[in-house]
């Protein structure tokens, strides 16, 4: 199994860190993972994007032009990224804020309102959550068990109390995904 | 028992400098390779192991500073990017000529000049060459992955000290930021000036007895003794070309066409090898680990058995001359790279090799 993800969106939307807890709960899955993202001036305000990539096998490059996911939360990062999702591959993304929605008819599109939701949440923090679980709920590439060991080592312990929330929108995330258009 | 965990290539090779029992760290920041001085300083080492970490006036202090506590013995490291390492490069020449183990790392970003904070190799050149003046050769690690940032420090001291000679890990911003697993060392003890002389030999400035007057110089104003010198220097070098060339060899056997790649570029490579099977196109890497000793002879062997070889550097060409002096005229040899921070595809380099010799 090797699953090549790409996640990009506003600095700010925890682009960065939700591919983080992605990586470490693959390694709590005993998984390969690397994770790169983009960094310099273009996160502060404009788009930043992280690249990850789960395996059971030795990762070869980190840098990719075609992904089996895209998980795209600007309009930005959709135009850019639309393009890069394999043939039969998927495209997730955040409506809010979207006013060109996708058109390829060769991929899989989802659409998870994880902006919204946050909000339902209120806790802005939560949105990167949400969107985390509506991928897993398209591709249960980790288990659930390892996603939450993967919060724990990747947040720091003072914030350990926020566990819980965490984990209550990634649940919100699986159940709210919707499905655009399917090959 | 080794521990694992989920770093940036930065940061885990400040870790591995603290477990490596380095005595002191000196450098100044720069992106991107920032972290490194970052952790060090959060980490505070000195309670750890008594390790100095100091953020130096500047780049030029950084590296006389590591070339005093090089002196006394001591395990001695800075790091940089580009602009940063280019204004080391006295300090480097005065450290290779007085003969001081110690271990740089440059995390390479797109020149020239200031350039841009994204991926290059375009310091190959400088690192490989010379960079600063006189007659002398770094000993080059280009590590291809996180856990090789840290172990790098390690092996990096070991030749460092085995032939009095600075080592330079030249890595780039691609390594540096990204994040994978790495399984780190135990800690390793500092050694004490006794155990340095013990180990090493006794040529440090300790400033106290047992040691005799040792004196550490670069400087030698009778050119017979310079000359005498300099011929002490390369017979340590031809010495380090003959035991220390290391490299790795990725679906060699019966490659019809031979990428020879380092570091980032490496890891590249390897993706375009599994897209040339999916299309056909049997192709092999071989991956330089260490740049200099250069592993010339095994890619001349090589040139016997493939149709074509592909430098695949990020930067305008510099690796692929020393590939075409070893293969010698064998083979055709071209260069493919993207440039100015700009990083190559897997798919881009396949399509370049078809180009450039298949089509």
């Amino acid at each position: 199994m090797t699953e090549e993800i790409i996640i990009a969106g506003f600095g700010g939307q925890g682009v960065l860190s939700m591919g983080k807890i992605l990586a470490y709960s693959g390694i709590m899955q005993d998984k390969e993972v690397s994770w790169m993202p983009s960094y310099g001036p273009e996160m502060r305000g404009g788009t930043a994007n992280v690249t990850v990539i789960l395996s059971d096998e030795r990762i070869s490059s980190p840098v990719l032009r075609d992904f089996d996911t895209a998980i795209v939360l600007n309009q930005p990062s959709l135009d850019k990224f639309e393009k890069s999702v394999k043939p039969g591959g998927i495209l997730l993304y955040d409506p809010n804020g979207i006013i060109h929605p996708p058109t390829r008819k060769d991929i899989n599109i989802y659409k998870i309102d994880a902006a919204f939701e946050a909000s339902k949440m209120k806790s802005s923090k939560t949105f990167n959550m949400i969107v985390l679980g509506a991928f897993l709920k398209l591709k249960p590439v980790v288990e659930m068990e390892n996603v939450l060991k993967g919060l724990k080592k990747s947040l720091p312990e003072r914030h350990h109390h926020m566990i819980p929330m965490n984990e209550e929108a990634i649940k919100l995330g699986i159940a709210k995904v919707e499905e655009v258009h399917k090959i | 028992m080794k521990e694992l965990k989920l770093m940036k290539g930065n940061e885990a090779f400040a870790e591995a400098v603290i477990r490596e029992g380095v005595d002191a760290y000196f450098g100044y920041p720069i992106t991107p390779q920032s972290e490194v001085i970052e952790y060090l300083m959060l980490e505070e080492p000195h309670k750890r192991t008594g390790m100095v970490v100091l953020q130096a006036e500047s780049e030029i202090g950084a590296i006389h500073m590591v070339y005093g506590a090089a002196g006394a013995g001591k395990k001695a490291v800075t790091s940089s990017s580009s602009p940063g390492i280019s204004l080391k490069q006295e300090g480097i020449s005065y450290l290779a000529g007085s003969e001081l183990p110690c271990v740089m790392l440059n995390v390479v970003r797109g020149g020239p000049g200031l350039g841009t904070i994204q991926p290059s190799q375009a310091d190959y050149f400088q690192t490989v060459k010379g960079g600063g003046h006189g007659d002398y050769k770094l000993i080059v690690l280009a590590p291809a992955s996180v856990q090789e940032m840290a172990d790098f420090v390690e092996d990096g001291f070991e030749l460092a000290f085995k032939y009095r000679n600075p080592v330079m890990i030249l890595s780039d911003g691609l390594i540096g930021q990204m994040m994978e697993k790495v399984y780190l060392k135990p800690q390793k003890p500092r050694l004490t000036d006794e155990e340095i002389r013990e180990k090493y030999g006794n040529w440090a400035t300790i400033g106290h007895k047992p040691s005799e007057r040792n004196i550490i110089t670069s400087l030698e104003l009778k050119s017979e003794r310079q000359e005498k010198h300099n011929q002490k220097l390369q017979a340590k070098y031809r010495k380090v070309e003959k035991n220390e060339v290391r490299f790795e060899k990725i679906n060699c056997e019966n490659a019809d066409y031979l990428l020879v790649a380092y570091g980032s570029s490496a890891r590249i490579c390897q993706k375009t090898i599994q897209l040339g099977k999916e299309k056909g196109i049997n192709i092999g890497l071989l991956r330089p680990i260490t740049l200099w000793p250069f592993p010339s002879e095994e890619i001349n062997k090589m040139a016997d058995n493939v149709k074509g070889i592909l430098s695949v550097e990020l930067s305008t060409g510099q690796m692929v001359e020393d590939v075409k002096l070893a293969v010698n005229g064998k083979v055709p040899v071209e260069h493919y790279g993207r440039f100015g921070g700009m990083i190559h595809s897997p798919d881009e380099v396949l399509e370049a090799l078809e180009e450039k010799f298949i089509k």
